[in-house]
């Protein structure tokens, strides 16, 4: 049985929406860096569906590199949110506004 | 021998280079004797190239001796090159020989002054400049001169720049230059333009290329440069403000070198003014205006060398009298003259001054005579000399300018005849008010020295300067041709354009007749006027006294003026348009900036709301294209 690739769409874009409703409103630094990488892997969804909707392997090396900067950018991430998290615990995404320009 | 012609500017440059480096630990009075010695060196080169010179048969008597390439610019090539030529080693003799005795002069004058060597530094700068001025192969190199003559010059009158008078009268000086030096300068440009060259043989080869016109242009061109240098109508205020420097600096720049470089730039470009006949008359009228202008005004003044500093304005508008008629000979000859006596006059005066400790009224002086015998006996020498009494050299070179003004014109003739009476009448008051009369200078010095003749090296300069003025005279003499030495000593440079008339022997015995009626006549008014009298407020008006208010009227209607623009373009222009549109551009964006910065709430969700926003537009913009 094979799965129509508009599914697997419709998943993606759910699973964005998800992400970036995430992003914006939740005030925890943890959620808000899952909700990214939530984005992240429902734009890699996309690519692995087009590239076998349209037999190109172009979409999957993408999704590689989207991986590996994920992977970086989470490095980084939780880096800045343990520093965040050691001023205080519990503060929200709000609390280092007061790095503004 | 010709070939050592180019020590004569060196010895002068290596002094100044000693004294600059290490004039300081020389000090008083060995490098005023070092360059003193430099000076004199250069007189001797002087007298051995002028030697080797006359070995030569007349027509050869020209020798270019090439130093260096100075610059080549597509295809202007300037050599630094020396043009040893008849006129040249005359001027550069008489140039290191009266330095030589005013140095000399000065190692006394200048005994006590604490900047006594950069005193000499400046002197031996001025020497080598003006000896490049006269010895320069070219227009550029003789601009070069020109320049540095100028700017000793500003160095020398400023010398004591802690009294305002001196500084502001240097920067005067500086400034009147100027404006000739504009037009020397336009003249090259113009030469360059016309004949392709600034090398005086190539100029002058292919001026028949030239048209009259443009002759006549570079020709009034150079004759404004001359102006400011030769303190001519109407640049020549400010000769008399240069009395602010030292004495010695007034004998030998403002009296007999420098400020006859003029003089000498009209009879070396001299086939150009024969070319253009109109700027000949223009020199002559302004010559002979300033002449009688400048004698009028020395009538009034009370200041001993201010007199004397009206007097060579006076005396170098005869020369330019001479120069506009084509008599460069009798120009050459009268700059000679007037070289000797003028500087007498001056250094007789600086001993005076120096003796009466600083004193320069002619009004606190009188009866000096009696004190200063030498110095009286020196005055007297310049005195009857400048007024054209014969045998003294003033009397023949002023004969021979006033001849050959009347071949040109009676007009200028008379002119010059007026200001010959009015010559021999002010230097007349002068000395009669200085060492004749009663002793004014007692109540000033009340039981202090009284007033002495210099020593001898002050002294010797005074008695060279005295011979010189009275064995001018052999220099050139109209009796016979063949006694006219300078006149065939200068055949070959002048030859071609010199304006020559044959006066019978009758013409020539009433022309120096009428001379000596007109000197006597003057030493005879001044005699009656001021032998016993020290105040004829009529006989010296405010407006003689003021100098004709040139000078006034040029600081009303152009310096003051000026000084106003100045001060609107400082406050307004500068503080509010110019430093409002730069200080405007800052605060421009600094405001924009603090505006901007609001942006960054530091808020990571409206960062990202942002972009969501970003996005939708973006998404939006290529829904609705794609539909289209």
């Amino acid at each position: 049985m094979t799965i129509d690739g508009s599914w697997y769409l419709t998943l993606a874009a759910v699973l964005f929406t998800i992400g970036a409703v995430g992003v914006l409103i939740r005030r925890n630094v943890l959620v808000m860096l899952m909700c990214i990488e939530l984005m992240l892997n429902a734009a890699n969804l996309t690519f692995v569906t087009f590239s076998r909707e349209l037999n190109d392997i172009g979409g999957q090396v993408a999704v590689f590199f989207v991986l590996v900067v994920a992977a970086a950018e989470v490095v980084v991430g939780l880096g800045i949110i343990v520093a965040i998290f050691r001023r205080s615990v519990g503060t929200t995404a709000d609390d280092p506004h007061e790095l503004r320009g | 021998m010709l070939h050592l012609a180019c020590l004569i500017p060196l010895l002068p440059l290596g002094g100044f280079a000693i004294l600059l480096v290490a004039g300081r630990r020389i000090g008083n009075p060995v490098a005023g004797w070092l360059a003193t010695i430099c000076v004199a060196g250069a007189f001797v080169v002087s007298v051995i190239v002028l030697v080797a010179l006359f070995g030569r048969v007349p027509a050869s008597r020209l020798f270019t001796q090439h130093l260096f390439t100075w610059f080549t610019v597509d295809r202007l090539s300037v050599d630094v090159g020396l043009r040893i030529d008849p006129l040249s080693v005359t001027m550069a003799l008489f140039v290191t020989g009266v330095a030589a005795t005013i140095h000399l002069y000065s190692i006394g004058y200048m005994e006590h002054d604490e900047d006594f060597a950069k005193f000499f530094t400046y002197l031996n700068l001025f020497v080598f400049s003006m000896l490049m001025l006269v010895l320069a192969s070219n227009f550029l190199v003789t601009f070069f001169g020109w320049e540095g003559v100028g700017v000793c010059s500003y160095f020398l009158i400023a010398f004591w720049f802690r009294r305002p008078a001196a500084a502001s009268a240097g920067k005067k000086a500086m400034i009147y230059n100027r404006v000739g030096d504009a037009g020397f300068l336009v003249a090259l440009f113009l030469i360059f333009e016309k004949t392709g060259s600034l090398d005086y043989s190539t100029v002058f080869a292919r001026l028949s290329h030239v048209s009259t016109t443009d002759a006549t242009a570079i020709a009034l061109l150079l004759f404004l440069g001359a102006v400011g240098k030769s303190a001519q109508i109407p640049l020549f205020p400010w000769l008399a403000d240069a009395m602010e420097g030292p004495t010695p600096v007034s004998a030998l720049i403002h009296a007999a070198t420098m400020v006859t470089a003029g003089v000498y730039l009209l009879c070396r470009i001299n086939p150009i003014l024969h070319a253009a006949p109109v700027a000949g008359h223009v020199v002559a009228w302004v010559g002979v205006s300033t002449a009688l202008v400048a004698a009028t005004i020395g009538c009034a003044q009370t200041d001993i060398k201010k007199v004397l500093a009206y007097s060579t304005v006076s005396q170098l508008g005869y020369m330019f009298l001479a120069a506009g008629s084509g008599a460069y000979v009798a120009a050459i000859f009268l700059m000679l003259a007037h070289a000797f006596y003028k500087a007498l006059l001056f250094l007789s005066a600086g001993s005076v001054i120096h003796a009466l400790d600083g004193e320069q009224d002619l009004k606190k002086m009188g009866s000096l005579r009696a004190f200063m015998p030498l110095t009286a006996l020196a005055f007297l020498v310049g005195w009857l000399s400048i007024a054209g009494v014969p045998p003294f050299s003033g009397f023949w070179a002023k004969s021979d300018v006033l001849e050959n003004a009347w071949a040109v014109s009676p007009a200028l003739w008379a002119i010059g005849a007026v200001t010959a009476i009015l010559t021999a009448y002010y230097m007349g008051r002068e000395f009669f008010l200085v060492f004749l009369g009663d002793r004014r200078w007692q109540s000033a010095r009340p039981g202090g020295q009284p007033p002495r003749d210099p020593g001898w090296v002050m002294g010797v300069p005074l008695i060279v300067l005295s011979v010189c003025s009275f064995l001018g005279l052999f220099i050139d003499l109209p009796f016979h041709p063949t006694w006219s030495f300078l006149e065939r000593w200068l055949q070959p440079v002048v030859g071609a354009s010199l304006a020559v008339h044959h006066f019978g022997v009758a013409e020539l015995w009433g022309f120096g007749l009428a001379d000596v009626a007109f000197a006597l006549l003057g030493i005879a008014m001044a005699a009656a006027v001021w032998r016993a009298a020290v105040n004829r407020p009529r006989l010296e008006p405010r407006f003689l006294f003021m100098a004709w208010f040139v000078d006034w009227s040029y600081d009303r209607f152009l310096a003051r003026p000026g000084v106003r623009l100045s001060q609107f373009a400082s406050s307004v222009v500068d503080a509010r348009i110019i430093d409002g549109a730069v200080e405007g551009v800052g605060r421009l964006v600094r405001r924009g900036g603090e505006r901007l910065r609001r942006v960054q709430t530091g808020y990571v969700r409206t960062y990202a709301l942002t972009i969501v926003g970003g996005i939708v537009v973006l998404v939006a913009y290529f829904v609705t294209r794609a539909g289209s």
